[in-house]
């Protein structure tokens, strides 16, 4: 096995929480799927951001409103740069994934009427899922599905086979939150655009281990959460062709969204303000700007060759545990790994590794339909991040076998 | 014995414990001696809702006195439904109404009280005091 560049015990000095307790144990974080750990330096962002330049953007005189913008602006060229946009309107700052895809299904409302046709693949999160129900129920448009097959990946024929002249819309994760599965996106993509169909991509998983270049994807939409890949909370970004935004109606009404307001008729604002009503996470939008400049400085490609690695050492190690199951064994996956042991109950497992400072995430996790494909009724999710280590791993599997002695 | 005293036998039986794994063995074995619901009553509408595993409970009014039965596909869950029901159980409907439950504080399992926290804790004693309610009108 290649042993990775990286310094991870230097890494991991960058991140005070990684150093605190649980339960009297020393913290062994691996919900990484669900929210990523902060580094100090963007926390170092948050606290200048408060402490020096706090203040209103885009509309202010003073020198604090301009240097707030301008320093909100240069984020958004950040995100701009690391995903490859060509313009940086393109790049529409949200509070995240969810809302990225909100926007777009509310957008769409007007754009789609009754028969049209939308997919989904089997692997969605429950928020690439319910938008999309509530945006057929409104237009009266059918919602397909990419079917999946035992190792948790997408059944690429049977999607090929549901494409057609009345498909408008299709949407995939480009990794599925539960599983790890990596999707074939640029096939799904190529193959939508020759009926004719947008594609909207959710990177929330995929955007911590693979630098997504929107233009050589030629995806339409792509969402992505900035809390898991070393940002905050409540920020995210929606990338849209600049066709495909000029086209979408605002989503929000409010302040600088608009251009003119009387009180006969308003006209909206240029992208990327249209999508923008009302006072943004400015914040947020700066340290998400800091969490790229701090992951793309240690390199996405070390980064992934890292936790290729300790996914490998992970499976092998976990798999020595009597009747451990792994669900989602695609060839092409991220460092995620849910699993089972016989019978015993996810949710049991996940309280005794978490009295062992163990983190772990339990349950269905948002993936219902995954859920019922496998009769289970949820998995322990271990998710891990370039500042794991195989010596985590390992406490990670005597925490498993100490929990399943208790529970048999 | 009321719910007072049978939880400050509870109380006291946790006690002996010094540390979560001896707590948490002793009520897996809890778990194990909880009186199951019939399976007739393990449908969907008896599901407490708000916990990550299942969990069905179920009431019977015996005479003037609540008698429940339950399950749970995770074991700890079914532990803490056992606690809940041991307490619980026998005991006239109008004591349960009043019945405090602070008693789960001190047995260190304070963090299962929390709202949030995925096996609904709170849920299950809802659901029981909201059976005591029920048969409580009927009695009346």
């Amino acid at each position: 096995m290649q042993k990775t560049t990286l310094d991870i015990q230097t890494i991991r000095k960058d991140f005070p929480i990684l150093s605190r307790t649980v339960n009297g144990q020393p913290l062994v974080y691996l919900d990484n799927a669900a929210t990523s750990q902060t580094p100090k330096q963007v926390l170092d962002v948050i606290v200048d951001y408060y402490s020096g330049y706090n203040a209103n953007i885009h509309r202010g005189v003073h020198t604090l409103s301009q240097e707030a913008t301008d320093k909100y602006e240069q984020a958004r060229a950040t995100i701009q740069h690391h995903f490859n946009a060509k313009h940086a309107h393109e790049i529409i700052f949200t509070a995240g994934t969810t809302h990225g895809i909100n926007l777009v299904a509310s957008g769409f409302s007007s754009l789609l009427k009754k028969g049209d046709e939308i997919i989904v693949s089997a692997l969605e999160h429950h928020s690439n899922i319910v938008p999309w129900q509530m945006l057929c129920e409104r237009t009266g448009a059918i919602l397909k599905v990419i079917p999946m097959n035992q190792n948790g990946e997408l059944d690429i024929e049977a999607y090929y086979k549901l494409l057609c002249s009345n498909t408008k819309l299709v949407f995939c994760n480009h990794v599925s939150n539960a599983l790890g599965t990596v999707n074939p996106i640029k096939e799904i993509i190529n193959a939508a655009h020759k009926v004719g169909a947008a594609v909207l991509i959710d990177g929330a998983q995929a955007a911590p281990h693979i630098k997504a270049n929107v233009q050589a994807l030629d995806v339409d939409f792509y969402v992505v959460s900035a809390h898991k890949m070393c940002g905050p909370t409540g920020a995210g970004m929606l990338y849209g062709k600049e066709e495909w935004l000029t086209k979408l109606p605002p989503y929000q009404g409010g302040g600088e969204m608009i251009a003119e307001v009387t009180f006969d008729k308003t006209t909206y604002a240029d992208l990327p303000h249209k999508f923008e009503a009302g006072t943004p996470n400015i914040c947020g939008g700066i340290a998400f700007g800091a969490a790229l400049d701090y992951m793309n400085a240690i390199g996405f490609s070390a980064i992934a060759d890292y936790e290729h690695e300790l996914l490998e050492y992970a499976t092998a190690q976990l798999l020595t545990v009597d009747g451990l199951k792994i669900y989602g064994t695609a060839e092409q996956k991220t460092s995620v790994i849910s699993f089972n042991v016989g019978s015993i109950h996810p949710y049991d497992i996940g309280s005794i590794l978490d009295k062992l400072g163990i983190a772990v995430r339990t349950g269905h996790h948002c993936a219902q339909p995954i859920m019922d494909f496998y009769k289970i009724p949820g998995t322990v999710r271990a998710s891990f991040s370039f500042y794991n280590t195989k010596e985590e791993v390992d406490i990670l599997v005597a925490g498993v076998k100490r929990a399943v002695a208790m529970l048999q | 014995m009321t719910i007072k005293e049978i939880q400050e036998e509870i109380v006291d039986e946790f006690s002996m414990f010094d540390d979560w794994m001896q707590r948490y063995e002793y009520m897996i074995d809890l778990g194990k001696s909880l009186p199951l619901i019939d399976e007739q009553y393990k449908t969907d509408d008896n599901i407490i809702k708000g916990c990550q595993s299942k969990v069905w409970v179920h009431a019977d009014l015996e005479g003037d006195k609540l008698s429940f039965t339950a399950d749970s596909d995770a074991i700890i869950t079914k532990g803490i439904i056992a606690i809940l029901i041991r307490a619980f159980s026998g005991q006239h409907p109008k004591d349960i109404i009043d019945a405090d439950t602070s008693f789960i504080d001190e047995i260190g399992l304070k963090e299962h009280l929390s709202p949030t926290r995925a096996n609904g804790l709170v849920s299950m004693i809802k659901q029981i005091k909201m059976y005591a309610i029920a048969y409580q009108t009927q009695l009346k």
